[in-house]
């Protein structure tokens, strides 16, 4: 046998793939895929254990590409959150991992991005940001910055949409920043995001490289290598491994427990972030904003709010797509508390 | 041409009585708590054993506009609408010569006597009352007297008709769900009012009330909570709703109930999940999604909200996810006459979607029947992998009917192909979209399945039986021309039409809540010298039946409650060698039908 590493459940690598892709070679919607791929192998997640979702778009492709042995649904433009929300109900024991795009989620999206917040659905929820639509080949999106030029489509004379920002303002529970570039920051906030009890949002800047990489552009390479301003050494440990604060001095370090039990552990180099305080996340997105810095890693959460699911008092044992008739029906006799409660 | 009923009632003066065969409307404003007075009438009529039916006709107002509920008595068993009114109790000043003026000739006039307006019909009987006297007397707190005043003309036809006041008893114990405060104080106003009657008012009208024995084995019910409480039976498991009238009633009938009827001994948690959705566009999308994901999945709406789900729907149907839509007609575009309805939908809903897409409605047509398509939905829907549309209407859906008691699923649930990891296990080769059977349905595994082989990718884009991603052209072919196959096979599997008399050259056929009107218009033809046959329509994709009827006829008229006759449209499409049999009877004025419109267009033609 071929010299293969298996993780903890047995799988390989391999097992966490998908089709080859389809994208634009260098497109960053296929790092992230590929740091998809590696943390789910690193987690030992078990592919059969999660639904991957999407919308429509270059971006929203991406599911197709990773996790094979998982159910997938590419639904529709903007409207992939209605679709998770609704599939999370099915067996609510599974994780889902949904992508989308700048387009589909800021633009046609927006209704639903915003709703799906509000009901904490647990799930972790990717934009890969490229502030153009790439499938409909390069369109600004609500995304692109003001004052941007695209060879075809001019000059954009509006204020862009931020993703984080508006996640704040609709009560996510897991918001982060990341670039397609960072493989590491990215992979570990995936790890972080799958752990998490409720809606993550990971807004990953992912550079398109056909119709938007002039160096110029916020959303290109060249920008993000440049401006890019991490907020901490992020290192992800997983509920098996036993968690040593220890290891981290007072006062430089911040632990925040996930609801499964699981621990991020971050530490800070140049800021005193605290990312379960909302307020001081506000204030560090605004600063970003005006400093026009791309500040990645983990800027809020909030791990103990009760995830729609929770809500739902759905059973803990069995899911509803198991149950039988025995289950749904009502017993005969209830037939005549039907026709009495009539008149 | 004047119908049998207004004959009868132009018999004022000779002394006969005119026993359980009228209509009395009573006109209100919206919000001033009449329909606790109207539906206690309509409860206490019923009870005394005759036939009775309810309609609200109401504004799109939550208070101040005026509103209109009718109660037709009816010793034949027709509960059809009908225009003429013989009595009529005004208690809105803003509606009151209007009122006044639709009183039938010989028929009897109430009004408040709060009202300052001169009478001057000779033709009828006219009444005054202390509409508001009764309420302030009585034990109601200050805040309640406004509600309690409308119980005045309860007290007050009570008496001048004769209806069992033990029945009236009986009918607020059901509104007060048992609770005796309010009980008490609702039959003080009623009783003191019907004291007033006795000694203060002189009948001088023919209209009375007896009691009989044909509501025996009947209850009263709306379609709307029937509709409800058929999906709770069907084992409903996911529900997703936006907010629209007439069909939230739907949606709250479930959530208000399920519990009553589902919560089971040894349940460690809850059998179903309900989201009031952001608009429609999320409640279809998340109804498809639980479909998905192997749930019973529904949501309900109306015209303006089947419209946002078009792309949805389109979606669900080619990926073939089951999920029940009900759509409770009014009539539209947007707001259109929002509390008016209508059988407008039914060309938009079978071709909703893009490209060649066609989908299953059932059509019910009593309230009984929205119960039992409240379960048989999520059969059919699971069975054949597809949305399933429940065309019901405002009229059917919110107005009280009398109907047939709802009888408990006389079969089993059908889940369909479904495969869990067992069955994968002992297959070698699945391929989602595979007619394996010749019937054009495939087999489908649902998100939780741990098989290895069982994850499948759903997609709107072009794709192979295997469900992969492919724009191959014969692919596409192949796998239209089997959802086309598969559409065939649902008519197999659809609610037969009921059809009644046989023989006759003429013909009718339609569906939905015009069938009271149908039936009593056939009598009224009939006694005219014109026998004919009756088919009620069920489903869509019709059945074998239904092309039996047409062959069989010389004329068949096609009724329904619509500008183009949207029905019948579909008829000639699905059997352009009628063309020339099928005549249309559309009407659109926002009403319920009623059987003198049906009789006399269906003459006009015959003349
Ligand atoms: C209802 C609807 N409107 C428009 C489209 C066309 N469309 C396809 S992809 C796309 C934009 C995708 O942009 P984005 O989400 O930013 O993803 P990217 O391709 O950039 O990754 C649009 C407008 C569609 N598929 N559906
Ligand atoms: S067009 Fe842009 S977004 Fe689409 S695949 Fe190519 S690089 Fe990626």
């Amino acid at each position: 046998m071929p010299n293969v590493q298996l993780n903890l459940v047995g799988l390989s690598k391999n097992d966490y793939r998908g089709a080859p892709t389809t994208l634009c070679a260098g497109c960053g919607h296929n790092s992230i895929s590929n740091q998809i791929i590696a943390a789910a192998y690193e987690l030992n997640v078990v592919p059969e254990d999660v639904i991957k979702l999407s919308g429509i778009g270059c971006s929203s492709k991406s599911p197709a590409y990773f996790l094979n042995r998982s159910f997938g649904f590419n639904s529709l433009h903007g409207r992939m959150p209605s679709v998770a929300t609704g599939a999370m109900f099915g067996d609510h024991r599974m994780r889902a991992l949904a992508v989308s795009g700048d387009g589909d989620t800021t633009n046609i999206g927006m209704g639903q991005f915003k709703h799906i917040m509000r009901r904490n659905v647990p799930m972790v929820y990717i934009v890969e940001n490229n502030g153009v639509y790439g499938l409909t080949k390069g369109q600004f999106s609500a995304t692109a910055e003001k004052g941007l030029r695209l060879k075809y489509q001019g000059l954009n004379p509006f204020t862009p949409v931020d993703v984080v920002e508006e996640a704040m303002a609709s009560g996510a529970t897991f918001v982060a920043r990341s670039f397609a570039g960072d493989a590491n920051q990215v992979k570990a906030l995936i790890k972080a995001a799958l752990s998490h009890n409720g809606l993550a949002i990971l807004d990953i800047i992912s550079p398109c490289v056909t119709f938007n990489n002039e160096d110029d552009s916020r959303h290109s390479y060249g920008w993000g290598r440049e401006h890019q301003e991490p907020l901490h050494d992020f290192t992800f440990v997983p509920r098996e491994q036993e968690i040593q604060l220890g290891e981290f001095p007072e006062g430089t370090t911040k632990t925040v427990t996930m609801h499964d039990g699981a621990t991020i552990v971050l530490k800070k180099l140049d800021r005193e972030h605290d990312p379960t305080s909302r307020s001081a996340a506000m204030k560090l997105i605004e600063a970003a904003r005006t400093e026009a810095v791309l500040l990645t890693g983990l800027i809020y959460v909030e791990p103990n709010l009760p995830s729609l699911t929770d809500v739902a008092e759905l059973s803990a044992t069995r899911p509803l797509n198991r149950m039988t008739e025995a289950d749904l029906r009502p017993d005969k006799s209830m037939i005549e508390k039907a026709n009495a409660m009539m008149f | 041409m004047a119908t049998p009923q207004v004959q009868e009632t132009q018999q004022t003066g000779t002394g006969k009585a005119v026993v359980n065969d009228f209509s009395m409307t009573v006109a209100t404003k919206n919000g001033s708590g009449s329909q606790t007075s109207n539906l206690t009438l309509l409860r206490a009529l019923f009870k005394m054993g005759i036939p009775v039916s309810g309609k609200n006709l109401f504004p799109s107002n939550i208070q101040g506009l005026p509103t209109w509920y009718t109660i037709r008595l009816s010793k034949k068993g027709y509960l059809a609408r009908r225009a003429e009114h013989e009595i009529v109790v005004a208690m809105n000043e803003d509606t009151f010569v209007e009122d006044l003026a639709s009183v039938a000739p010989g028929g009897a006039f109430y009004y408040g006597d709060h009202l300052k307006f001169e009478v001057n019909r000779t033709d009828i009987s006219v009444y005054s009352f202390p509409a508001k006297k009764f309420a302030k007397e009585s034990t109601a707190p200050a805040t309640l007297r406004d509600y309690v005043a409308n119980m005045a003309y309860v007290g007050v036809l009570a008496h001048m008709l004769d209806i069992d006041m033990s029945k009236i008893r009986e009918a607020l114990d059901y509104h007060f769900d048992g609770k005796e405060k309010p009980i008490a104080i609702n039959m003080g106003v009623i009783e003191a009012a019907y004291e007033w009657a006795k000694t203060s008012l002189t009948k001088t009208d023919p209209f009375r009330v007896e009691p009989m024995d044909e509501t025996q084995g009947f209850i009263m019910a709306d379609g709307n909570t029937a509709g409800a409480l058929g999906s709770i039976f069907g084992g409903v498991q996911f529900m997703a709703w936006y907010p629209i009238t007439p069909a939230s009633s739907l949606a709250e009938g479930v959530s208000q109930n399920i519990a009553k009827f589902r919560d089971k001994e040894g349940h460690d948690g809850k059998t179903y999940g309900i989201v009031q959705a952001e608009d429609e566009l999320a409640a279809i999308g998340m109804a498809v999604g639980a479909g998905w994901s192997g749930l019973r999945s529904l949501t309900s709406t109306s015209g303006p909200g089947i419209s946002l789900m078009t792309e949805f729907v389109g979606l669900a149907a080619y990926a073939e996810i089951p999920v029940v839509i009900w759509d409770i007609q009014r009539v539209g575009p947007s707001t259109g006459l929002p509390t008016r309805t209508s059988q407008g939908d039914i060309i938009s809903t079978y071709f909703l979607g893009h490209g060649d897409t066609k989908h299953i409605m059932l059509l019910p047509g009593s309230a009984s029947e929205c119960f039992e398509f409240g379960w048989k939905s999520f059969d059919i829907a699971e069975r054949m992998q597809t949305p399933v549309f429940v065309m019901s209407d405002l009229d059917l859906g919110m107005n009280t009917w009398m109907t047939k008691p709802f009888e408990y699923p006389n079969v089993p649930m059908d889940r369909g192909k479904i495969l869990w990891e067992e069955d994968l296990e002992k297959l070698s080769d699945w391929q989602r979209y595979k007619d394996v059977d010749g019937d054009g349905i495939p087999y489908r595994t649902v998100p939780g399945n741990k098989h290895p082989r069982s994850a499948w990718f759903a997609r709107g884009t072009g794709h192979n039986d295997n469900a992969k991603y492919s724009e191959r052209s014969e692919d596409w072919e192949k796998n239209m021309a089997r959802l086309k196959h598969k559409f065939e096979t649902a008519s197999s599997y659809m609610p037969k039409p009921e059809i009644t008399g046989s023989g006759n050259k003429v013909g009718i056929i339609s569906y939905g809540s015009t069938d009271a009107a149908i039936l009593e218009a056939r009598d009224y033809l009939a006694e005219n010298g014109l026998e004919t046959d009756y088919l009620r329509l069920r489903a869509v994709p019709f059945t074998s039946e239904v092309k039996d009827f047409i062959d069989k006829h010389e004329r068949v008229y096609v009724v329904e409650m619509n500008r183009d006759g949207q029905m019948n449209m579909i008829l000639r499409l699905e059997y352009p060698e009628h063309t020339m049999k099928l005549i249309s009877l559309a009407k659109h004025d926002g009403m319920p039908l009623t059987a003198n419109w049906v009789k006399e267009a269906v003459e006009l033609q015959e003349k």
